[in-house]
């Protein structure tokens, strides 16, 4: 138990808080560059995306990454806002929109080109993400990956920074706020979800009854029920976005124009 | 052809047009709507059921998420699915509600028998006599199954009518 300071020290928690402040600067040059170049990005999403950083700062620095230490109830606190709710926020927050709007055509278009890549097609197929978001909390939290990642720094900044990409590149692949790829069709991205979304309520229900190794019965409880009814709550608003998504793409188009698209 | 006939066509028509659909988005809502009241009523207000049994199976497990994980796809994604019947003006409530009561029933159904009793999930209710319990919950959902079934063979009845007259 007293071996359990790997990230206690600041210098850890600085680094992992930095990419996070990098972003929220980033963001908010491109944010001020979208009204010089008279295309204003609405403000919606940057307060989104800031909500989002905010909640990965949260688990990764201050007195609750400090308690995820001792608490896995903390520890899945910590666990739910980096690699779901935050990921969700940052999503909506369109940043891969914004940065091609504010970018020259030439550079936006080496951007895009960029995006087109083999491996960024394969890693935005909703698949892989599902496997490493989910097999990687299985891996975390069943075997001793969970206790080494608490005495090893290097495997505490790695397993955090998993967790966010992870949890980001899913939801991602899920809901298309920014422009992607390869796009899936909405059922399998649906199936996918549900499949994530049960193995994740699966892993929880799992917990509940084996802790991770040096996690007392206790805390695994309330741990695991708060990862089950948390991840339900996230994965709701993603079902919903989906969903919202299929009913705009769906719409029937010659409803209402009636007469002129006939004419054809 | 004539687009003036089309519109008032399709308006009768549309309900037969979009059966199936009507099925399938009832038959989701259905089983959305059961496994809701399930986690609601009896995990959180009852507190009948239990989070975790130790007896669950593994099987009972991951059937248990699956469905789970399911229900809300399901629930959310029915309702979507009756906006774009309605904005499309093919909402058959009648075939809807017997996809429901269907969907409904066949979870219960299979909640009450294969999860509770063969997976050992968890049970109706702990410290009382069980058999009372697992036959209310299985005749119930096999009334909901059958009124269901019958709604359904009603409207089917009267898809074979619109498309012969």
């Amino acid at each position: 138990m007293h071996n359990h300071h790997a990230a206690l020290e600041w210098w850890p928690q600085l680094l992992l808080a930095a990419p996070f402040l990098f972003l929220f600067i980033l963001y908010g040059i491109l944010y001020f560059l979208s009204f010089h170049k008279r295309k204003p990005w609405p403000i919606h999403r940057l307060l989104l995306w800031n909500t989002g950083l905010a909640l990965c700062l949260i688990s990764v620095i201050g007195p609750l990454a400090r308690q995820a230490h001792f608490d896995f109830t903390a520890h899945m606190t910590g666990h739910l806002f980096l690699g779901m709710a935050g990921p969700l926020l940052l999503v909506l927050g369109a940043p891969i929109t914004l940065l091609l709007r504010t970018l020259s055509v030439s550079r936006a278009r080496k951007v895009s080109a960029f995006l087109r890549k083999p491996l960024l097609r394969v890693l935005t197929y909703p698949i892989l993400p599902a496997l490493l978001n989910v097999g990687g909390l299985w891996l975390l939290y069943t075997t001793s990956l969970y206790q080494l990642m608490h005495e090893y720094m290097l495997l505490h900044i790695l397993i955090h920074l998993h967790v966010f990409f992870a949890g980001y590149l899913f939801t991602a692949s899920i809901i298309y706020i920014d422009p992607i790829p390869h796009r899936v069709s909405y059922l399998t991205r649906a199936l996918v979800l549900t499949g994530a979304l049960a193995g994740h309520g699966i892993l929880s229900k799992y917990l509940y009854a084996h802790p991770p190794a040096g996690v007392p019965a206790e805390q695994a409880q309330s741990g695991s029920m708060l990862m089950y009814y948390g991840g339900d709550a996230v994965d709701l608003v993603i079902i919903i976005i989906l969903c919202r998504h299929w009913y705009h793409a769906a719409r029937p188009r010659t409803l209402h124009s009636g007469q002129i698209s006939t004419g054809g | 052809m004539d687009t003036k006939m089309s519109i008032s066509s399709s308006i009768k028509d549309r309900t037969v047009e979009y059966a199936g659909r009507n099925l399938l988005s009832g038959f989701l809502f259905g089983l959305g709507l059961v496994a809701f009241i399930d986690e609601m009523v009896f995990h959180q207000l009852l507190h009948w059921h239990h989070f975790y049994d130790l007896s669950t199976s593994d099987a009972g497990l991951v059937s248990d998420g699956i469905f789970h994980a399911f229900s809300w796809l399901a629930t959310v994604g029915s309702l979507f699915m009756v906006a774009d019947l309605r904005r499309r003006g093919a909402w058959w409530i009648k075939r809807w509600i017997g996809g429901l009561l269907a969907g409904g029933g066949l979870f219960n159904l299979y909640d009450g028998l294969v999860q509770h009793k063969v997976m050992g999930l968890h049970q109706i209710r702990y410290g009382v006599d069980l058999l009372v319990y697992d036959l209310t919950w299985n005749i119930g959902a096999v009334v909901l199954l059958i009124a269901g079934l019958i709604i359904i063979f009603q409207t089917n009845k009267t898809i074979r009518q619109k498309g012969t007259s």
